[in-house]
């Protein structure tokens, strides 16, 4: 964990399949909660894994974050990636800057955090410390974090479940920045329809610890938040995350 | 809406009455909502806003033991307190003012001070190292918890004894046993510290590839930093406790042996000036480490008391 690959090597796995899980099975006591999922995720794309609290889309993500193993079966994951948790896990006692370079080493670091800090409109915040931060705030230094070390897969665990709705809209408009930028595949992980409308390339829905369907969104950003092709996909997906029962 | 008079509730659906059972029901007299209003803090302006807030405390943590100085040289003034049982604070105070006249008490504090500051520094040192090597590697735990945990358990005095035996009645016992009474709240609360740092922090570090080097040094010994200063706190007081228990015993200078004295001698005044020079002693300490804590725990956010 010590080194990270050279700069060139992630945009090397920038190319063909970043994410590759077969035949995975995680459980807890008697409880399967994963039962043999397999899941590929292609460079580059943004992955939005749907489904209940309790499903198990968070052991799925931990398990690619690689913080906790399988029972059985392979996870494959570029080394380069980084996790974006629900709460900001910042260290009270470092700076906002000095969070950011919590996996960073070199000379350039401090430099290289606040460049990252300035993509997510943190300049002004960057010498604070975390608890004058607001929530919203404390959640894009933790985007920040996960960004510094130019990641090849940035997993996002329910990141915006705990802001207002104007807050998390505007989240949904810097991730859609910061992808454009970074160019990273994006697994987010979410019980909000909307939010992974919002933000997907794929939407797939988790149910009996298997990816139980998908839906490729070809919206453009416009069509994403109002129109009918969206309300039917709304539908859709709700009715297979058990939410509605009619057609 | 639902404090109007009867006619307005009246007038709503009966389903929605049925849904609100607290709702008065009609004719019910309209209930007083209780408010709150806040508006900006009232800053004390002029000289009596500002007075009395200095008079409900104007000397901190100080008022009440000061309190209670005064009230005590009343009551000996009053004859309340006989001169056998207890010196009034004046006479306390002029013993201490004699005893250095005749430089006999500026040397007894100067070596108390010695010994206790020699056998905090040693207990400090010991302690931190110990606990730190306990809270990071499981091997360490393992060597250092159980001796501790003795050492925790067995009365300081009972120990003295021990301490004679190995190292003579001289210096070393002294400081040996205040060292004992500094180092093991220093460990116990250092390591609980360390073993305690939030693991959600230690994941999200790890997972964003800190080495282990860096977790220890930017996230297990700055979070440990609080229940370090906890010990601290406590290892000051207890090294002078040990202090205590080393000088009453056998000593030929210190305070201690100044309260031996002057028990023989049967001048309460001097028994109580070493009571109260140990007090000092200790309230200082608390004192020192409380800077400690607001200087270094700046982004704590803590509650500070209503």
């Amino acid at each position: 964990m010590t080194s990270r690959p050279a700069a060139a090597a992630p945009h090397g796995t920038r190319e063909g399949v970043s994410v590759l899980a077969e035949d995975v099975v995680r459980r807890f006591g008697d409880r399967v909660v994963l039962d043999h999922l397999r899941l590929e995720i292609p460079a580059s794309e943004f992955v939005v894994l749907l489904g209940p609290s309790g499903c198990g889309k968070t052991t799925l993500l931990r398990l690619l974050a690689g913080l906790d193993q399988p029972d059985g079966g392979t996870v494959t994951v570029p080394r380069a990636r980084a996790i974006v948790f629900q709460g900001a896990r910042l260290l009270p006692w470092q700076r906002v800057w000095q969070n950011v370079t919590i996996g960073l080493y070199g000379h350039d670091a401090k430099p290289t955090a606040l460049s990252v800090l300035a993509e997510v409109g943190l300049s002004a915040r960057a010498g604070a410390w975390p608890k004058t931060l607001s929530g919203g705030e404390a959640q894009r230094v933790a985007l920040a974090r996960a960004l510094v070390s130019d990641p090849a897969l940035v997993l996002l665990d329910e990141p915006f479940a705990a802001l207002d709705a104007i807050t998390r809209l505007r989240m949904h408009d810097l991730v859609r920045a910061l992808r454009r930028q970074h160019n990273a595949t994006m697994l987010l992980v979410t019980h909000d329809v909307d939010e992974a409308i919002a933000l997907a390339d794929r939407i797939m829905i988790m149910r009996d610890g298997r990816i139980g369907s998908e839906h490729r969104v070809e919206l453009s950003s416009q069509d994403r938040t109002r129109g009918l092709g969206r309300e039917e996909l709304r539908a859709d997906l709700l009715v297979e995350i058990g939410v509605s029962s009619g057609g | 809406m639902s404090t109007s008079p009867a006619g307005g509730v009246t007038a709503l659906p009966a389903a929605y009455r049925t849904q609100r059972p607290g709702a008065p029901g009609p004719g019910a007299a309209p209930a007083a909502t209780a408010l709150e209003v806040f508006a900006p803090a009232a800053r004390r302006s002029g000289w009596p806003g500002r007075l009395l807030a200095h008079v409900r405390s104007p000397l901190g943590i100080y008022t009440v033991p000061l309190l209670i100085g005064v009230l005590w040289q009343i009551a000996s003034w009053q004859g309340w307190i006989g001169p056998e049982f207890a010196a009034s604070p004046a006479q306390i105070f002029a013993a201490g003012v004699s005893l250095w006249r005749e430089g006999l008490l500026g040397p007894d504090i100067a070596i108390s001070l010695t010994r206790a500051g020699e056998g905090f520094a040693l207990g400090l040192v010991a302690g931190t190292v110990a606990a730190t090597l306990a809270g990071l590697w499981r091997g360490g735990e393992q060597a250092f918890n159980g001796v501790v945990q003795i050492l925790n358990t067995i009365p300081l005095l009972a120990l003295l004894p021990v301490m004679i035996v190995w190292f003579g009645i001289g210096e070393e016992s002294k400081v040996l046993l205040i060292s004992i009474g500094a180092g093991v709240p220093i460990y116990l609360n250092l390591f609980a510290a360390i073993r305690g740092v939030d693991q959600g922090l230690i994941e999200m570090a790890v997972a964003a590839g800190a080495s282990r080097r860096r977790l220890v040094r930017r996230l297990l010994l700055p979070g440990a930093l609080p229940g370090f200063l906890v010990g601290l706190r406590f290892a000051l007081a207890y090294s002078v406790l040990g202090l205590v228990a080393a000088e009453q015993v056998n000593a030929n200078s210190g305070i201690g042996f100044m309260i031996n004295q002057a028990q023989t001698y049967d001048r309460v005044d001097e028994i109580y000036l070493g009571l109260v020079i140990y007090a000092v002693l200790g309230l200082t300490a608390d004192q020192v480490v409380r800077i400690f804590e607001r200087v270094l725990l700046t982004w704590r956010p803590a509650y500070t008391g209503a």
